[in-house]
């Protein structure tokens, strides 16, 4: 019993760290699936925790922080289409930029307005998402194992673990049985046959672009306002570049993404348990090891010793008519 | 223009001061304007903060030494990721690289400091450059063999660097005294000899890896463009249908490339460790190897632009910190900001101004001739 | 509207791309129900044009009118709206899509997919059974042979409703029998009302399918004329702009030692698809092989296997007494060491490194030559003073060793190459594609430089898609199809006909065996 309590919280704490990593995962699964490569998840994020903290705090009100991270997290991807598309620029030394502009802005202001050495003033009450309670959770937690899961495990999170529960079939769905889905994918494998039946390539990436950074601002907004209670510096710490390689490592397709999200997630809740307890054969980890992991395991991957990622043909090429 | 211009295709040639110093300076001007918008945003005044940011980078000799310790970073990477870049390659990597390099450093200096001085400089310099190289060898030889995206492989290999660096710091080189993460100081014979050692001026980072930096430009443009082997570099880059007619194997000179990339970021960790901190610490890479691309592309892959390059982001480094001391609404993070301004408006935007200026400038030009006769 | 206005009809159309004037002025119309053929050399503007009336590109002056109406064609959208559809040269299909996927790509009927899917799957294999264009729509479309993603482009604009359809060097990828496959289908279309305009630069296919011709030169409409009066010779004068000397001037060869053998040469692709199959074939001093075939039919690995490109499965090549295949010499760096030059059939692609000056592309490949060193160092001057050498010698427009090797024209370009390979001073020349997208000047000097070679005693290869022009300079010729050398004649015994028929993949031996194809 006491294992399977130890598992069930393992989980609890992987679906906490996954939330993050599926929507910033499926945020750059339509830029990249468009053909634009976007190392600027991490940037986006942060614009919209610190927006969404920032917003918050102002307000009150955790929806409107919502709000205010999901716009920003917008803005910066429309910055990222207004230079890689309208002007072709390099799409990696875009997102870079987009993650070096933020990471440095973000504190800027911070420091700027609240005074507390770049940090957003803590959040409490309505101004933060709150752990929802579902229906008869505590009622069932007394039936065993089912109950206690749905207690435990499916119960007791915040809006923003179910949103992204959800955006995983929604997005499946969107990208494989709707004419905006065909049209993103067919966008990044041949531009040019996208451009001839008559669509707009800008136009048409810019509103990938545009669902990346909505993605990414509820991403954002949840570290912000609802994992934590506060903006503060670097509070992304890479999960950007992690959801990158959980889209890589699911092969740029939702289901496989979300997947590797939640491995990558377990990986740091099993790293919390881990450190320091000696295992039988390999005795102590090393929690950096663990750490490393998914970009171990991202690597082996994209050099074909673990299963074959194919990426989006026209990916990471600007579109220019030929001439 | 000609008729026989117009029938071979050949557009009015732009002379090279428009592409290698106007457009540049267009948009670094647009840079610091966006920055000076955030200044006034945040309640201070910009052109102070420019005096400030000017003063504290070049007004008085301690700050210059600064200035060019961290330019000497800078030239480093901006040169590791320009050498990548000729192959065709954009070595994202070169933070990974730059903590491998300050390991091997360290390990040197930790393990083997009974040797002499004369002979620790160049085994530690040889540790940076076999470390940094072995580093980049991995996503290179991935690239080259198995068609893995070196951008991905190299960002992965950052991260798995940093967990490197981290395990190593915690596990094994820690100083049995210390608290934090840190190795022990290495002894003195050890340390880089500082400027400030043999010339008349105040005590600064500043240290002889500047010098082996200006070295090292002189030696990248003369590997680049007058040796045969810089000249399959470029081939490869530019062209590798023609480089594999040629003869010419794109996988060795992506290999080739990315270790003379890697090793040239391993440097990083002569000035920062050896010749700064003495010790083997988290963090010394301080996203140098991320500027360098800034640097590689403001400097258009050539020495001398990537040093110029390499001194204004030295300059914004050390002038940055004087203006977080200096102004009361100004923080060292305003540094980042203007740093990826730098890099947004020189490189990702840097198609933004170019059709424009250029235009201009055939509208100016031609009416030259004219007007003489 | 009015019932007699023509299809399509264009008023004084303007195209520039920046100092290239690649339309000038063109007038064109187009009768309904009819074929319409626009010739030209290959640079003449065809492609432009017509990608202009597709909406591809905007036009900076000039009217377009489809069935009598003024249209402003701005973009794909208008034209296809217009009812124009367009098959281009290089399809434009979404590889890892269905057939159905790709058609309905634009026209999608709706923000769910599901509910326009099922209207158009009846739709399309209506217009299948109507014109005679089966093709499984549940396919996906990387793994059709080229045919039938041809068809699959055809159907696309006829799903959208085109009245009008271009097709863009159709052929070219085609084998004549699919090649004639098309032509019924087009002949069908035509029937139904449809009208075609065929773009080309074969005159064959003018004379065999259109109504009407429109020659285009250097950007320009030079004629239109109507197919039944005319005839190849005249339209080929129109298109070069003077007589064409189709025969080159030649002394009958005199072949010498074989200097290169191949005997049972296989080679399969990183796919495990079988290019080459057991290849025999011997080059000799003092004679031109020429290699004809429609493209993509293996031409082009047999080059690069010769190369020392790529590497073949099996089989075995004799160089001047030197056994190749598994030797160390078999790269194509030291193959240049042994006297074998090669002209690579894509000179941008492979040839030249575009953004290189002259002089630096002249080394490609001879870079690591003692007399282009100096110690350590690239020997500039005398790169310089090489490159000047061989602009002297080959002439070469405009005469600037240091202009970047994009900044020539494609004539220039190809003699830099040329002069590059031949200076070498080789006993062995392959040539690819000799004269593929240069002007006529350059042709017949390129032509005479190659005899010239053969008569200096050394080994030629050449290999071209274009049969007069393997007709004019070989010596013998072998024919390639599907991999295989389908037959071997002297070109004096050559006709088109004979040629024709091996490039179809029919043998002339005993047996008479009809290739798989």
């Amino acid at each position: 019993m006491e294992t399977f309590h130890i598992i069930v919280l393992l989980l609890d704490a992987t679906f906490r760290v996954a939330t993050p990593l599926v929507l910033a995962a499926l945020a750059g699964m339509f830029s990249e699936r468009s053909g634009v490569v976007d190392i600027g998840l991490e940037g986006k994020m942060l614009g919209a925790a610190f927006a969404a903290a920032a917003v918050a705090a102002l307000s009150g009100s955790a929806w409107v922080g919502l709000g205010a991270g999901i716009i920003t997290s917008i803005a910066l991807s429309m910055l990222h289409a207004y230079a890689c598309v309208t002007h072709k620029g390099n799409q990696v030394v875009s997102g870079m930029a987009i993650n070096i502009v933020v990471a440095g802005l973000a504190p800027t202001l911070g420091y700027a307005w609240f005074r507390m050495g770049g940090q957003t003033p803590p959040l409490s009450g309505d101004a933060r998402f709150r752990s929802l309670t579902l229906p008869f959770a505590e009622t069932m937690r007394d039936v065993p194992i089912v109950g206690y899961i749905y207690a435990e495990l499916i119960s007791g999170h915040n809006i923003i673990v179910y949103m992204a529960a959800a955006a995983v079939p929604i997005c499946a769905w969107i990208l494989y049985k709707t004419r905006f889905g065909l049209r993103v994918r067919a966008v990044g494998e041949n531009p040019h046959a996208v451009d001839t039946a008559g669509i707009t390539v800008d136009l048409l990436r810019y509103k990938a672009l545009a669902v990346t950074g909505l993605l990414c601002g509820i991403a954002g907004s949840y570290l912000s306002t609802a994992h934590g209670a506060g903006f503060i510096r670097d509070m992304t710490a890479g999960k950007g570049y992690l959801a990158l390689a959980a889209l890589i490592f699911g092969k740029w397709r939702p289901v496989p993404t979300l997947f590797a999200c939640l491995l990558f997630a377990f990986t740091d809740a099993v790293q919390a348990r881990l450190q320091g307890v000696e295992l039988p054969v390999v005795g102590v980890i090393p929690v950096q090891f663990i750490q490393a992991l998914p970009y171990i395991l991202t690597v082996l991957l994209l050099a074909g010793f673990v299963g074959k990622a194919n990426p989006p043909k026209a990916i990471g090429e600007p579109y220019i008519k030929e001439r | 223009m000609t008729q026989e211009k117009v029938r071979f295709g050949a557009p009015l040639k732009i002379p090279g001061w428009v592409n290698y110093a106007l457009i540049p300076l267009v948009n670094l001007v647009a840079a610091f304007v966006l920055s000076g918008i955030v200044i006034l945003i945040v309640g201070d005044d910009p052109l102070e903060a420019l005096k400030v940011l000017l003063y504290g980078a070049f007004g008085y000799p301690e700050a210059i030494g600064y200035t060019l310790y961290y330019t000497t970073n800078f030239i480093f990477t901006g040169l590791a990721v320009a050498i990548a870049f000729h192959c065709g390659l954009f070595n994202i990597g070169a933070e990974g690289q730059a903590a491998l390099g300050g390991i091997g450093v360290g390990l040197i200096c930790l393990y083997l400091d009974g040797l002499p001085f004369w002979m620790i400089i160049p085994l530690a310099i040889i540790a940076a450059a076999v470390f940094g190289a072995a580093w980049a060898y991995i996503p290179a030889y991935l690239q080259a063999k198995r068609g893995s995206h070196i951008v991905i492989t190299t960002i992965m290999f950052n991260f798995i660097a940093a967990s490197l660096l981290t395990y190593l710091l915690v596990e094994v080189v820690i100083d049995p005294n210390g608290q934090s993460p840190e190795s022990r100081r290495f002894i003195e014979t050890t340390w880089l000899p500082y400027f400030h050692d043999f010339l008349a001026m105040p005590e600064t980072p500043l240290n002889l890896s500047f010098i082996y930096a200006l070295a090292l430009s002189a030696g990248f443009y003369f590997l680049v463009w007058q040796t045969r082997w810089g000249y399959e570099i470029r081939v490869v880059g530019q062209n590798e249908t023609a480089a594999r007619y040629a003869g010419i194997s794109p996988a060795k000179n992506i290999i080739l490339a990315m270790m003379i990339s890697g090793a040239l970021a391993g440097f990083v960790g002569i000035n920062e460790i050896q010749g700064v901190q003495h010790r083997l610490i988290l963090d010394f890479t301080g996203g140098y190897g991320f500027v360098g691309i800034a640097v590689a592309l403001m400097g258009r892959n050539h020495p001398i632009g990537i040093f110029l390059a390499a001194l204004l982001f030295g300059a914004l480094y050390q002038g940055g910190s004087e203006l977080a001391f200096e102004m009361k609404s100004i923080n060292k993070e305003m540094v980042i900001v203007i740093q990826g301004l730098i890099i947004l408006f020189s490189g990702a935007l840097e198609h933004m101004f170019r059709p424009k200026i250029e235009a201009a400038y055939r509208r100016i030009a031609p009416r030259r001739p004219v007007e003489a006769s | 509207m009015s019932e007699q206005a023509p299809a399509l009809e264009l008023r004084r159309v303007n195209k520039s791309f920046g100092p290239v004037h690649a339309n000038r002025d063109i007038s064109l119309s187009v009768d309904r129900g009819s074929i319409h053929g626009i010739v030209g050399e290959n640079g003449a503007g065809k492609s432009t044009l017509m990608s202009i009336v597709y909406g591809f590109y905007e036009a900076d002056s000039g009217e377009i009118f489809v069935k009598g109406d003024r249209c402003d064609i701005e973009n794909p959208q208008s034209s296809i709206k217009a009812g124009i559809g367009m098959v281009h040269q290089h399809f434009m299909l979404v590889d890892t899509f269905t057939v159905l996927e790709n058609i309905i790509l634009g026209v999608e009927g709706g923000f769910r997919l599901a509910d326009g899917m099922t209207a158009a799957r009846k739709e399309l294999i209506r217009l299948e059974k109507e014109y005679a264009l089966e093709v499984n729509v549940d396919a996906i479309v990387g793994d059709l042979p080229v045919g039938l993603r041809q068809r699959v482009e055809i159907l696309k604009a006829l799903y959208r409703g085109a009245e009008i359809l271009i097709l863009d060097e159709p052929t070219g990828v085609l084998t004549p029998q699919e090649a004639d496959h098309l032509f019924r289908i087009l002949d069908t279309l035509r029937e139904q009302g449809k009208t075609v305009i065929l773009i080309t630069h074969k005159l064959r296919e003018i004379m065999a399918i259109t109504d009407n011709v429109s020659v285009m030169r250097r950007g320009e409409m030079v004629a239109h004329l109507k197919t039944s009066e005319t005839s190849q010779a005249a339209l080929a004068e129109l298109m070069v702009g003077r007589s064409v000397l189709l025969q080159v001037e030649k002394e009958p060869a005199a072949p010498k030692d074989t200097l290169v053998s191949i005997h049972g040469l296989n080679y399969l692709d990183a796919d495990d698809v079988p290019r080459l199959k057991d290849i025999n074939l011997d080059i000799r001093a003092g004679e031109i092989l020429g290699i004809a075939g429609v493209s993509g039919n293996g031409q082009s690995e047999l080059l690069e296997v010769l190369g020392g490109i790529l590497t073949p499965t099996s089989g075995s090549i004799r160089f001047k007494d030197q056994e190749l295949v598994g030797s160390k010499a078999f790269t194509a760096r030291n193959l240049r060491k042994i006297g074998l030059g090669h002209v690579p059939e894509d000179r941008h692609r492979a040839g030249l490194v575009l953004s290189f000056s002259a002089n630096e592309c002249a080394i490609l490949g001879y870079h690591d030559k003692p007399e282009f060193n100096k110690g350590l160092r690239l020997d500039r001057r005398a790169i310089v003073e090489t490159c000047e050498a061989y602009i002297k010698k080959y002439d070469v427009r405009p005469p600037d060793p240091y202009l970047t090797a994009s900044g020539f024209s494609g004539g220039n370009q190809q003699k830099l190459v040329l002069a590059r390979e031949m200076e070498q001073n080789p006993d062995v020349l392959l040539v690819g594609q000799p004269t593929r997208g240069v002007d006529i000047g350059a042709i017949e000097f390129i032509h005479n430089q190659l005899i010239k070679m053969r008569d200096a005693g050394k080994a030629i290869l050449v290999v071209s898609v274009e049969i007069e022009e393997v007709m004019s300079i070989a010596d013998r010729i072998a024919v390639m199809f599907d991999g295989e050398i389908v037959g071997e004649i002297a070109a004096s015994e050559a006709t088109e006909t004979r040629l024709g028929l091996m490039m179809a993949g029919v043998r002339e031996n005993a047996r008479n065996k009809k290739a798989a194809g």
